[in-house]
């Protein structure tokens, strides 16, 4: 029984192991200035996990297959416990420190620096079940939002108030986010209604939008193409199919986009 | 050594055998009884929520699939059997609340626990037998109104088991299932979370008191240590929870504002509050969320560092060590909540301040989980049913906590935040292994309980496809991860996650294949309680105190007035005794066998 155990688990581990490791589901590529320092972490703590997984799961399947057949008294450990708490405490312990020094430097370069001065700033509004995007138009500056004014039968997503608010009259309001090619791109996150949250896999960012909020977010898109956006927070019944796309294009065609918009609004 | 007048006073407080049936079997005081009313209703809530976890799985294979008979459970929520998407969220949030509260809270801990710690410490019950009861009554009326909450109008609560506001605060605005279904879900858990103080406060009372002569806390068994250090989590994990259901409810009955901020506007009707923070939710949540994984697994650490040693044939390595870190384990619990919390909106300044002892956490884990391997060095393995759940609980709890390091870390849990990883790796660290712990303590307590054998043969099948199952169902989760699939999703609908559904087909047939294998276990247990073969006194030659009562099951006071001596550790294997390879703990200490043979009357 000791052997068949054993038998069970290596293939269990030798199967799951190959599939991690032959890749054959796998992240997206990524297409962000800040995501293969993600991409090397998660690596780093694969290989790290990795081993250790194969070791525990080989170490017991071998300890059992003997287990099995053990003549004459049962042996202790060699060494007793320390050498396998000593073991514990510096093999994780150094683990530990190893992807802590790195991984805070990763999550300090999209989380805790401010963005760029010279990025693009646009505003994202989550609502049960959609995404809107608003960038400020050629005056530059958001007109105020009045939650009061929000209505999705008026398409006033960010209640804003033109009659009364210059700034609001040129605010352009998209259902997806374009975006230009290598240019840091901040975004504002807003929850009208319940918690939703962005997710772009291929740009290695995502970030929950909690209402009363205004939450930063920054990132640079360095590969053009089409990206689904996708909630990642429970938000309601609708929560599955609520999706949004990024589009990155490149400088001077997004900037003949902004015009276009900024003519239709 | 003269036993009965030796005994502290407090472990003799003597009460009769009740008489009459509801007495006796139903409103019983007896902390035996009480134990397997736990034991049964998390066995009914066990065989819901694996149910509910069937249905959620065959939508996500197969979206159109009619399910015979389930329109008639609910009308809406499933029109002709094919499940809604807010339907499927309702069943979820059902799976996770039933399976997180009702089960592996209640039979690791409340159940077993109940069973066995006071006979374990040579108690006659517990240090307050009515607020026992009380505690399982409160209990099952909980899970009464949870239950309640599958037949009111618009169904149950949809906003999982974390309940975050303002989704669970705001009512009916915010969908279908947001109206009395999660009011009942709030007062369900507020109501479950008084039965577990009452629970944790008798359970450390009678650790600490009712102790009998010599059962110093260095002889105590580990299992009840784990239930000791279980008690002590859950007093103040669940004395948070509590208020914060509280102030949910109000935010939903009375108008006021503790979760939900102003000026939200919801199905196009500005909401009447204003002043919460939907944050705050997250933070009283998790602040008993996390430690509650501790509930669910610790009993699971102290299960298998029991039973792990009686079939090895050697004591446990490093008991010292084990005992330590399960209160390390237990202190760093409550400094880990944020890790929930990284991408949540909070301070992003405070991620490494949560991700550190998160990490730190692994060390305490990884020393017990070593301790364990190196007990099963150079032993004598007996292959028994439960002892194969012990092997396997070591390895599916290495599997789920291998994982923890991704999402401990905040930069990678950028990315794996939300996904099936997540779902991957709770459920092997803290669902799969705590169903491991409670396998496990069935097969080995079952004889004490009713007084016969589980089948073995049924049992090594059970285990078998069990084992093969739950790596079947949940280590393709993640890949699924790794591959950005969003959880609690009612269907795949996303261009990038279309290519994934074959793999959610895979995980759904290895699911019902594996729900399916639970039925031998169901069998074993309805046929041995009433025909298995009679249990010798000390089937499995064990040494702790619950193998030294009179009859299985034990007497009403335990020992028949006559509370054991303790004179031993609580795994002495693998060394001469008078009858074996083994000392029990109530055996007299060397030296003093003719002493005490003659003082035992």
């Amino acid at each position: 029984m000791g052997k068949f155990f054993a038998v069970v688990l290596t293939v269990i581990t030798a199967v799951s192991t190959a599939i991690f490791a032959a890749r054959v589901w796998w992240l997206p590529a990524d297409i962000s200035a800040h995501g293969a320092g993600i991409d090397r972490q998660l690596q780093e703590t694969m290989l790290a996990a990795g081993v250790l997984f194969v070791l525990a799961q080989l170490g017991l399947a071998v300890f059992a297959w003997r287990s099995g057949s053990a003549r004459g008294a049962p042996r202790t450990f060699p060494g007793g416990a320390t050498p396998l708490v000593v073991l514990a405490i510096a093999l994780v312990g150094a683990e530990i420190l190893a992807l802590t020094f790195v991984g805070s430097k990763v999550w300090a370069a999209v989380y805790e620096r401010p963005a760029a001065p010279d990025a693009l700033k646009i505003d994202v509004e989550a609502e049960q079940f959609a995404f809107y995007f608003r960038y400020p138009g050629p005056d530059g500056a958001f007109g105020a939002i009045h939650p009061e004014r929000m209505s999705d039968a008026t398409e006033n997503f960010f209640g804003l108030d033109p009659a009364h608010d210059p700034a609001a009259r040129d605010d352009i309001v998209v259902p997806t986010l374009t975006i230009p090619v290598n240019r840091p791109v901040a975004l504002t996150l807003r929850a009208k209604d319940v918690g939703h949250a962005f997710y772009v896999p291929a740009l290695r960012i995502q970030q929950d939008f909690v209402p009363g909020l205004a939450i930063p977010l920054h990132f640079t898109a360095t590969e053009t193409g089409k990206y689904e956006i996708v909630c990642t927070q429970l938000c309601g019944l609708g929560h599955y199919n609520m999706r949004a796309y990024v589009e990155v294009v490149p400088q001077e065609q997004f900037d003949r986009w902004l015009k276009e918009q900024a003519t239709q609004q | 050594m003269q036993h009965d007048t030796a005994a502290p006073p407090a472990a003799r407080h003597h009460h009769a055998p009740p008489r009459g049936f509801w007495r006796t079997h139903v409103f019983s005081v007896d902390h035996k009884v009480i134990g397997r009313q736990y034991l049964d209703l998390a066995l009914v809530a066990v065989c819901t929520g694996m149910v509910l976890s069937w249905l959620m799985r065959l939508h996500l294979a197969w979206p159109d699939l009619p399910i015979p008979g389930l329109a008639k459970l609910s009308p809406n929520g499933a029109a002709g059997g094919v499940i809604t998407p807010e339907y499927y969220l309702s069943l979820m949030t059902m799976h996770g609340t039933i399976m997180v509260f009702f089960v592996l809270t209640t039979a690791p801990f409340a159940g077993f626990g109940n069973y066995f710690l006071p006979i374990q410490v040579g108690a006659e019950d517990m240090a307050f037998p009515r607020i026992n009861m009380l505690s399982f009554w409160v209990t099952l009326l909980a899970f009464l109104v949870l239950i309640a909450s599958f037949f009111v109008a618009d169904g149950p609560a949809l906003s999982g088991w974390t309940a975050y506001a303002p989704l669970s605060a705001v009512g009916k605005d915010a969908g279908p299932g947001q109206g009395l279904g999660q009011t009942l879900w709030a007062v369900s858990i507020a109501i479950f979370c008084i039965a577990q103080l009452l629970g944790s406060l008798n359970f450390i009372t009678t650790t600490l008191d009712l102790r009998t002569k010599g059962m110093s806390l260095a002889r105590l068994p580990y299992s009840t240590w784990a239930w000791f250090i279980t008690s002590v989590i859950g007093l103040v994990a669940f004395a948070v929870l509590l208020p914060a259901c509280i102030l949910l409810i109000l935010d939903r009955v009375a108008g006021t504002s503790f979760f939900v901020p102003a000026g939200l506007v919801i199905s196009d009707r500005l909401q009447p509050h204003a002043g919460g923070s939907p944050l705050l939710w997250q933070h009283l949540f998790w602040f008993f969320g996390h430690p509650e994984v501790y509930i669910a697994i610790l009993p699971g650490f102290g299960i298998v560092s029991h039973i792990l040693p009686v079939f090895a044939r050697k004591p446990l390595l490093g008991p010292r060590a084990v005992i330590g870190s399960m209160i390390a384990i237990a202190f760093l619990s409550y400094t880990v909540w944020g890790h929930h919390m990284f991408l949540s909106g909070m301070n992003p300044f405070s991620a490494m301040l949560f991700s550190v002892p998160t990490l730190i956490i692994t060390i305490p884990a990884t020393i017990v989980t070593l301790l364990w391997i190196g007990t099963v060095y150079g032993a004598k393995l007996r292959f028994t049913t439960p002892a194969l759940f012990c092997l396997g609980f070591i390895s599916v709890f290495v599997s789920g906590g291998l994982s923890g390091f991704f999402l401990a870390q905040p930069s990678t849990d950028i990315y794996l935040h939300g996904t099936y990883f997540v779902v991957a790796h709770f459920h092997f660290v803290m669902g799969v292994a705590a169903m491991f712990g409670i396998f496990a303590a069935t097969y080995f307590w079952f004889p004490k309980m009713f007084g016969r054998m589980m089948d073995e043969r049924l049992g090594k099948w059970h285990f078998w496809l069990t084992f093969i199952g739950v790596y079947c169902v949940f280590m393709p989760m993640h890949y699924l991860g790794l591959a950005g699939n969003v959880r609690r999703y009612a269907a795949f609908t996303d261009d990038y996650l279309k290519p994934l559904i074959p793999v959610h087909r895979f995980i759904t047939v290895a699911a019902l294949f594996t729900g399916a294998a639970q039925l031998v276990f169901l069998y074993n247990l309805v046929r041995s309680r009433f025909r298995g073969a009679p249990a010798p006194a000390n089937p499995w030659e064990a040494t702790t105190l619950e193998w030294s009562t009179p009859s299985s099951p034990p007497p009403f006071d335990n020992f028949g007035g006559r509370p054991p001596a303790v004179a031993h550790g609580p795994d002495e294997y693998g060394v001469p005794g008078p009858t074996g390879d083994y000392v029990m703990q109530a055996a007299p200490a060397a030296g003093a066998g003719a002493v005490a043979g003659a003082g035992a009357d």
